[in-house]
């Protein structure tokens, strides 16, 4: 009696083991998740949250829903330090991040923290980077920037609404030193605390250069205000960019996405990231973000899993060692 | 003309369902928080919104509150002006002088009810005049290199005070303590972080809508608990409405005198509500030949909330269009517009073209909605100044808690907005103005970078800053706007002080 009961007992919990493991194995999400927005609403990081999240509910991935949260602070290091610290083993969370997260990792901004520590998941669209000018400027070609660079560094300052040693001010910097411009440290660069001060500025004819994304710059374009020398990606942008000559038709191999995509908690489980990352794949194919991307100037940039946490490790290397070149960190 | 298509495409905005709605609630709130003697339209703003915040709203529902809440507030502020003999802020001072002489003689619903439509027309005016020369200016701006830019900032913190400021030295003082606040935090044009002590949520600084609730709204509890006060003002009666359409003409040229010039002082620098209000009284009382003002006059009422509502919303211009706040309720409406990641500036025009013109839209709305709300529903309002403070402000603190724990979801910002509740409080003991912090914390960082771009311009030429026309225009009006208030300002208000010296001896 006591027997055919353990017996019974062992092999029904043995049944429940192997559907667990089953289950296990295809990670099987929670009703509804968390997006972490690691600045206030209104921004890049907020529109990558919100607009995931809503395709994440449409597409049925999700019952419930995907909350935005907005967790400002320290460009994203109060976010970072809370996923680390606190969230480290949650599977349904991610949080947003771009080129400002890894910009930030490779020049020890968070302090005592790496990019080792959370789980890169995907990006799900790019802004590519450009460099402009006023209308009346001088200069009509990249090439007669950089030569202008070339003979004299300081002759062509720069605005951008990065911080210095920000993704904006690097953007100028990789693309001269592509072009082997002498004396990185020399290059003038305004930082401003927004992309629109910075434009403004060179409209105005106050300041040579712009440099920033190409989502920035679309109303001083069609009103025929601002000349773009270049962007910065591997190919032309589809319209209506198309006329845009990159910078390496003109010789210079400066590329520059500024990505968007997640990481998410470095315990989390294994199934859970594998779950997410081929989520990002199906989602990035759907018609409903191709469309939210044509509508917001998102370009196509999709890496993810491995690969992508390949780029972003290359990505921080490579920031590192210019921002050693120019004396930015020691 | 295309002004006009892009303001029509503004009331499609402010005409949706839920964008009145937010008007409607805003106008009722702002009445409200106006009508409450000792908070004027700074304190509304600052004190809702947490509110808008911790709503979720969108950028463009969340300004369209808190204009409202400001035209509201204006309109409020007439409420104890009124019936108490209390102003609510420094502009509706000059309201007192002829609306309680008029409430004691027993025409208290008369007096709310004209000024109830001379702040009309002085809002609308003045809206008008703003869709006009935003535009305008905002084309202008583009003038404005960096080195015009830190004269401008110079001249915003020279005329802080005001033509009527009462002590310069205090002023600067205070806006001394808000550049320092804005130091915290990572040096955009170094990237170097400053006094963050390794702090994480030190590193972006200290967000100033954190300082603004606290040391508007939380100063005030404290206020409140040292008062004690349990139990509401005592008022004048309300009588029955008895307005013939002779009264309102009677008034109607003196409110539209009032709302231009009101509008005008407002645009300006430093000029402000408190000038537009009292310029529009005096205006009116040297143009009518004879009158009674000071005993009671209709007109002494509706010339100077014409004016009041007029600089109000004149002080959006300079707000908008250079990102420059004319007034303490602009900065805070400023604060709000960066904390939703919406530059103000010449490019707000351009690229927010809905928010912009969505807001103004909503201001004509907000302004018809305040009208119908105020004539009959006045007795509402007035009963409301009888509610005991001590249910208000525990909802005032509650709102300003969850609000600003809604912002960043940190702890911290909870204990910061208490600490700068605290240094609100003893700063007010003390008599050192709150507004000029505010406006140091967000013009600081701007000024110090336009600062540093110019001379990185110039190739650190320290004589770029002087080297254009409108620059030395600035600086100018910049060094008038310092010394002027040392002689003009006590004549200026010693005459305010007769006007209602005078009042109280007949």
């Amino acid at each position: 009696m006591l027997n055919t009961l353990s017996l019974k007992s062992i092999l029904i919990s043995g049944a429940v083991a192997l559907t667990i493991a089953g289950q296990a194995h295809a990670y099987e999400p929670a009703r509804s998740a968390e997006c972490i927005a690691p600045a206030n609403p209104g921004g890049g990081w907020d529109f990558t949250c919100r607009s995931v999240g809503r395709v994440l509910v449409d597409q049925g991935y999700f019952k419930g829903n995907v909350q935005t949260v907005n967790m400002t602070g320290a460009g994203g290091g109060v976010a970072y330090a809370h996923t680390i610290s606190k969230r480290d083993k949650d599977d349904n969370l991610i949080v947003a991040a771009s080129t400002a997260t890894t910009t930030r990792l490779a020049q020890g901004q968070f302090p005592g923290m790496d990019s080792k520590q959370v789980k890169w998941i995907g990006t799900l669209g790019a802004d590519y980077g450009i460099i402009a000018v006023g209308k009346d400027s001088k200069y009509t070609t990249l090439t007669q920037l950089l030569d202008a660079l070339k003979s004299d560094p300081t002759s062509v300052k720069f605005a951008g609404g990065s911080a210095s040693g920000g993704w904006d001010h690097l953007k100028v910097l990789m693309t001269a030193q592509k072009a082997n411009v002498g004396d990185l440290p020399k290059v003038r660069y305004l930082a401003f605390s927004g992309g629109s001060e910075a434009l403004v500025q060179v409209v105005g004819g106050h300041v040579d250069a712009f440099t920033g994304d190409i989502s920035e710059v679309k109303g001083f374009m069609d009103s025929g205000d601002l000349r773009v020398l270049a962007v910065l990606s591997e190919e032309r942008l589809p319209e209506p960019f198309a006329a845009i000559p990159t910078a390496m038709e003109q010789g210079v191999d400066s590329v520059a996405p500024n990505w968007r995509g997640f990481y998410m908690p470095g315990n989390s489980s294994a199934e859970s990231y594998d779950w997410w990352v081929k989520t990002m794949d199906e989602l990035y194919k759907t018609d409903e973000w191709k469309d939210i991307m044509v509508k917001n100037g998102v370009m196509p940039f999709h890496k993810s899993g491995e690969e992508f946490t390949q780029f972003v490790n290359n990505q921080i290397l490579d920031i590192q060692i210019l921002s050693k070149d120019i004396g930015l960190i020691k | 003309m295309d002004t006009m298509s892009l303001l029509m495409q503004g009331f499609a905005v402010a005409l949706t369902p839920e964008s009145i709605m937010f008007a409607i609630i805003g106008a009722i709130l702002g009445t409200l928080i106006g009508a409450l003697p000792g908070l004027g339209p700074a304190n509304g703003v600052a004190i809702l919104i947490p509110l808008a915040f911790s709503l979720g709203l969108s950028a463009t529902s969340s300004l369209i509150l808190l204009t409202s809440v400001y035209a509201g507030a204006m309109y409020g502020g007439r409420i104890s002006s009124i019936l108490l003999n209390i102003p609510g802020d420094e502009p509706a001072m000059m309201t007192c002088l002829d609306g309680y002489p008029m409430a004691v003689k027993g025409k208290a619903a008369e007096a709310l009810a004209i000024s109830a439509i001379a702040s009309f027309i002085g809002s609308f005016i003045a809206t008008i005049g703003l869709v006009i020369l935003a535009p305008i200016l905002a084309k202008f701006a583009l003038r404005f290199g960096p080195s015009e830019y830190f004269a401008l900032f110079a001249l915003a913190f020279a005329t802080l005070g005001g033509i009527t400021g009462k002590n310069q030295f205090k002023t600067l003082m205070a806006a001394a303590i808000g550049l320092m606040i804005a130091t915290v935090g990572i040096d955009i044009s170094t990237g170097v972080q400053r006094f963050t002590f390794g702090t994480l949520e030190l590193f972006e600084g200290v967000d100033f809508i954190i300082a603004i609730v606290g040391l508007f709204a939380i100063s005030e509890l404290l206020f409140f608990l040292e008062r004690h006060a349990g139990d509401g003002l005592k008022q004048v009666a309300v009588n029955k409405l008895k307005l013939t359409a002779k009264d309102i003409i009677q008034v109607l040229p003196a409110s539209f005198r009032g709302a231009v010039l009101g509008f005008v002082a407002g645009v300006l620098p430093g000029a402000g509500a408190s000038l537009g209000s009292f310029m529009s009284y005096t205006l009116e009382k040297r143009f009518s030949d004879k009158g009674e003002f000071g005993k009671g006059d209709p007109r002494g009422v509706a010339a100077p909330e014409a004016g009041n509502n007029g600089a109000a919303s004149g002080a959006l211009v300079p707000m908008l269009t250079l990102g420059v706040p004319g007034s303490g309720t602009t900065a805070v409406l400023l604060a709000m517009l960066i904390s939703l990641n919406i530059s103000p500036g010449p490019m707000l025009f351009q690229q927010n073209p809905d928010l912009v013109w969505g807001v103004i839209a909503a201001m004509f709305v907000g302004n018809f909605v305040l009208l119908l709300l105020n004539i009959p529903m006045v007795g509402i309002f007035v009963k409301l100044l009888s509610i005991p403070p001590k249910y208000l402000m525990p909802i005032v603190t509650l709102i300003a808690s969850v609000g600003i724990y809604s912002v960043s979801h940190s702890a911290l910002d909870l204990y910061f907005m208490v600490g700068f509740g605290v240094l609100g409080y003893i700063l007010r003991k003390v008599d050192i103005p709150l507004v000029p912090i505010i406006l140091g914390m967000l013009l600081g960082p701007e000024m110090e970078s336009s600062l540093r771009h110019a001379l990185v311009l110039s190739d650190g030429d320290w004589t770029i800053l002087f080297n254009s026309g409108l620059s030395i225009g600035l600086w100018t009006v910049a060094l008038l706007g310092l010394i002027l208030p040392i002689i003009v300002g006590p004549l200026v208000r010693a005459k305010m002080a007769r006007a209602k010296a005078s009042e109280k001896d007949d």
